[in-house]
């Protein structure tokens, strides 16, 4: 019995749970909030140092023995990500106690949010795809609620986007699901990647593994269906925008690291070539689109497509560098991002918009919160010695040394554009003299110092993280070559969920 | 059956497109409902159909037997059935919400937040 692999799901769960429970009480709301996602982290701290000293750790619910039960297995990639979750959520459950008005708190904010982190847990550590499913729309429900928190106009508008989309991807997974089971007679992915080598449909396998694709692909905000996320991300609280940053997206990519590795890896020259491309094409487009906006959220926004990309292509090389480069690129990203927005709202704020033509002037009231964007700021667009320059320099080797060099070639230029769209946020917000004041300004409430520290305690944590990850590269690189050697072994996967023998007779 | 079942699935997912390719956001949500539909039915048909032979085991024995029908499809469609009125039903006061403040029941006026 190992209670570290089922605690990540249920731990959130039961500080949503409580949280509820305390409807009212605007304190106690916030002390569970801290609470839990602390609880979160240790946790998935402890969940990482098991998988690290005993290999894959699986988890038959009610004891129901794989392949008739649902199975939680951590993986090294799995126990990573939940870690990354509990980093994220704890320092926007810090960010939040000083940045969520009451009016949102009221409606729930702190149950909604717990419950995420449960979906997003739940999805990273289950072993059984009906369940990633569930796991998908706890997930999904949550964010939607979370989004539309005020109802503002905007809001409302990218919140259609948003829905349409994600339920569309959903119905696009369970339609997969359903002719998977047709085809296999299991849901236990160890077990559906053990009976598909015996299928000799293989037209059929290639429909699945390409609707999976398109299904993730539009969960992970991949080309060409990623617009839904530019159109509703810079709608929300900047608590929430950071939350969604980190860690949604980089759902759907887990799932397909898991699913193209586990599931479908039979005919890499079809399916990952399509995953190349895309990921090319999701860069670029990212990046592009980015380099045309003029508020901050949005360009921040933008970015997360364009590196959505470089994980896919990461996955699509398919060598076992180019996996290690993804993983990597995942630890570095979730960091780096969430750091971004929470720095924006910061900016929003002390100055009151995120119109970078209305902003000005705050490296000199502020020079050390224009320290703390730098930092994350160049770590993003690949500036060494910080965490975004090992990332990009793994994944760009692997696309070398694969020979595909105009993906690569994509990469690198893709790299110099973040760079450019990065520096024009930091000429704009903190470069230039601040612009005349206009009518139209609103009247910005003073800050209090106690809540400017409020603001600064998690962004300066994920500071350190990146430059944790930047300075000791090798250890992070160690774990990610770990992770990817388990990923391409599906076979220790399949024979930790499923028992020596493997076999097993229904 | 299968047949039969094959077609129908494909009309309501036809549909479905259809109506979310409209501009009105009540058929958006009206596709959406369809499209989840579509899904619930095609598990249960590509699990198999098997008539009159429920999954039960006679008394004494450890095993059904003979050829019954696969239950745990019908545990899929019922959870899938669950999760999609739950959301659909956010979807639904969405677009309330979203028609109240926009005053329009009209995707082309929706496009602020775009690029």
């Amino acid at each position: 019995m190992r209670p570290e692999v089922a605690l990540p799901i249920l731990i959130p769960l039961l500080s949503g749970a409580i949280s509820l429970m305390f409807w009212r009480s605007h304190f106690m709301q916030r002390l569970v909030a801290v609470a839990g996602s602390g609880a979160l982290l240790l946790t998935s701290l402890w969940l990482m140092a098991s998988v690290n000293a005993d290999g894959i750790l699986v988890m038959h619910m009610g004891d129901w023995e794989a392949p008739f039960g649902i199975t939680l297995v951590a993986d090294l990639l799995g126990a990573i990500m939940v870690v990354l979750t509990g980093i994220i959520g704890f320092a926007v459950a810090l960010y939040s106690l000083a940045s969520v008005g009451r009016g949102h708190e009221a409606f729930g904010y702190f149950p909604l949010m717990h419950l995420l982190l449960a979906g997003v847990a739940g999805a990273f550590l289950t072993g059984d795809i009906f369940n990633l499913y569930v796991w998908f729309e706890v997930m999904l429900v949550a964010s939607f609620a979370l989004l539309i928190l005020g109802s503002e106009k905007p809001q409302m508008e990218g919140a259609i986007k948003y829905v349409t989309l994600n339920l569309l991807s959903s119905v696009i997974f369970l339609t997969a699901v359903g002719l998977l089971y047709g085809l296999v007679g299991t849901l236990n992915m160890a077990d559906i990647a053990q009976r598909l080598s015996q299928v000799e449909d293989n037209g059929m396998i290639d429909v699945l593994a390409v609707m999976f694709m398109v299904a993730f692909g539009i969960k992970a905000a991949a080309f060409p269906l990623f617009f839904w996320l530019p159109a509703s991300y810079h709608t929300p609280p900047v608590a929430v925008s950071a939350l969604f940053a980190g860690l949604l997206t980089k759902v759907g990519v887990y799932a397909l690291f898991r699913v193209f590795t586990l599931i479908f890896n039979q005919s890499p020259d079809y399916t990952h070539e399509i995953m190349v491309w895309g990921a090319g094409l999701t860069m670029l487009s990212g990046v592009l689109g980015a380099a045309a906006q003029f508020e901050f959220r949005r360009i921040l926004s933008f970015h997360i497509v364009s590196q959505i990309g470089y994980m896919i292509l990461g996955l699509a090389l398919f060598t076992p560098l180019a996996i290690i480069g993804g993983v990597f690129y995942i630890m570095h990203h979730i960091i780096v991002k969430t750091n971004l927005f929470l720095v924006s709202g910061i900016v929003k704020r002390l100055r009151g918009t995120y119109e970078l033509k209305r902003l000005g002037g705050l490296y000199k009231s502020h020079p050390w919160l224009a320290i703390l964007f730098l930092i994350p700021a160049l770590s993003l667009a690949g500036m060494p010695p910080l965490s975004g320059f090992f990332a990009k320099f793994i994944v760009i080797r692997a696309g070398i040394e694969a020979e595909a060099y105009g993906v690569t070639f994509i990469a690198l230029l893709v790299g110099l554009l973040t760079l450019y769209s990065m520096t024009k946020i930091w000429a704009e917000v903190f470069w230039k003299a601040p612009p005349e004041p206009r009518d139209d300004d609103k009247e910005i409430p003073a800050i209090s110092h106690r809540e400017l520290w409020q603001l600064y305690v998690p962004v300066v944590g994920l500071a350190l993280c990146t430059l944790f990850i930047g300075l000791n590269g090798q250890p992070i690189y160690a774990l990610a070559e770990a992770s990817a050697e388990q990923l391409l072994d599906p076979a220790r996967y399949i024979e930790a969920v499923l028992g020596q023998g493997g076999e097993v007779t229904p | 059956m299968e047949p039969l079942m094959a077609v129908v699935i494909g009309v309501i997912y036809s549909a479905a497109i259809y109506m979310m390719l409209r501009r009105s956001i009540v058929k958006l949500v009206i596709g959406l409902m369809l499209l989840s539909n579509g899904a619930n039915l095609l598990i249960f048909t590509s699990a198999g159909l098997t008539r009159g032979a429920p999954p039960l085991i006679p008394e004494g024995l450890s095993a059904p037997l003979g050829d019954v029908a696969d239950p745990l499809p019908q545990a899929l469609v019922l959870t899938a059935i669950v999760i999609a009125f739950g959301v659909l039903s956010f979807a639904v006061v969405l677009i309330r919400r979203a028609y109240e403040i926009v005053r329009a029941d009209d995707l082309d006026k929706m496009k602020d937040t775009d690029t």
